[in-house]
């Protein structure tokens, strides 16, 4: 653990980052700023799990390969997800959420 | 105060600014280099936290990887130059609404928890010991999940292809019957 740094400020902090991500997700209208708000998320779960896994239990490594494997199933995710938008844009020609909303094939 | 409490504000100061920047800013182009900013910031604290090979997997993975994938993705499907329209209003209010409210409530809960502080030394974790957990059968071990996302990267890798793939002639839109 870090001297002088209590672990209330990592949360906190996580917190923060984590409703800034939800509040792009709510009211942003790009596929790719979504996809951010996204990335935003997971990068506070993170940052809990570091934090939790460095101050609470520093003898075990669970929280930092929990946070590892995040890290893999967001990569993979970003990457599905810009394969799925550029199909999108190629279709629809733009890449707005409300204008690109017919499933049909 | 110390060094490391200087640091630590510093790096949540930037990860605070930026990443309000990152999902309010009308450039997307901003946006992209605005979550980097963020996820270089994060890989400081990893540092502080004294996990090297995370700090090092966010940079080479997210710093390095999904941003350059996202930035790839904007030039790709819009014009650099071109600025979002602003929010509508209420949908805006409404949404920070929801953030902020969510956010004061788990604040407070966080403050109203007392951590029990542990009296554990603290493992070194070097690279070999990762190696090892990361390959091992034993209670600590971590080999199932690993094999899992392996096979998950690579039913990603080939699902990206295939979606991404340029199919047949683009359909032409059918009028709709109504």
């Amino acid at each position: 653990m870090i001297t002088g740094i209590p672990i209330h400020y990592f949360l906190i902090l996580a917190t923060l980052m984590f409703f800034a991500g939800v509040y792009g997700f709510l009211t942003r209208r790009n596929l790719i700023t979504v996809l951010m708000s996204v990335e935003l998320i997971l990068n506070a779960v993170n940052i809990n799990f570091m934090a939790f896994n460095r101050y609470l239990y520093p003898h075990k490594m669970e929280g930092m390969f929990f946070s590892l494997f995040v890290i893999a199933v967001a990569a993979s995710e970003a990457a599905v997800a810009i394969a799925i938008i550029i199909n999108i844009y190629r279709r629809f020609s733009t890449i707005n959420v409300e204008d690109a909303h017919e499933m049909k094939y | 105060m110390t060094s490391n409490q200087l640091m630590f504000i510093l790096f949540s100061a930037m990860i605070v600014v930026f990443s309000i920047l990152t999902v309010t800013t009308r450039r997307i182009l901003r946006a992209a280099a605005f979550l980097l900013m963020v996820l270089l910031s994060t890989s400081g604290l990893y540092f502080m936290l004294n996990y090297q090979f995370m700090a090092a997997v966010q940079l080479t993975l997210y710093a390095g990887g999904i941003v350059v994938l996202i930035i790839f993705s904007i030039l790709l499907t819009s014009h650099i130059s071109q600025k979002f329209e602003p929010v509508e209003l209420k949908k805006s209010i409404f949404s920070a609404l929801a953030a902020v409210a969510g956010a004061i409530l788990c604040i407070l809960t966080i403050l109203d928890y007392s951590f029990s502080a542990t009296t554990v030394a603290a493992q070194e974790v070097n690279m070999k010991l990762i190696g090892k957990s990361l390959l091992s059968v034993d209670y600590d071990g971590y080999v199932l999940p690993f094999e899992v996302i392996s096979i998950l990267l690579l039913a990603a890798m080939i699902a990206a292809i295939v979606v991404a793939k340029k199919g047949g002639p683009a359909k032409t839109k059918t009028p709709t019957l109504n």
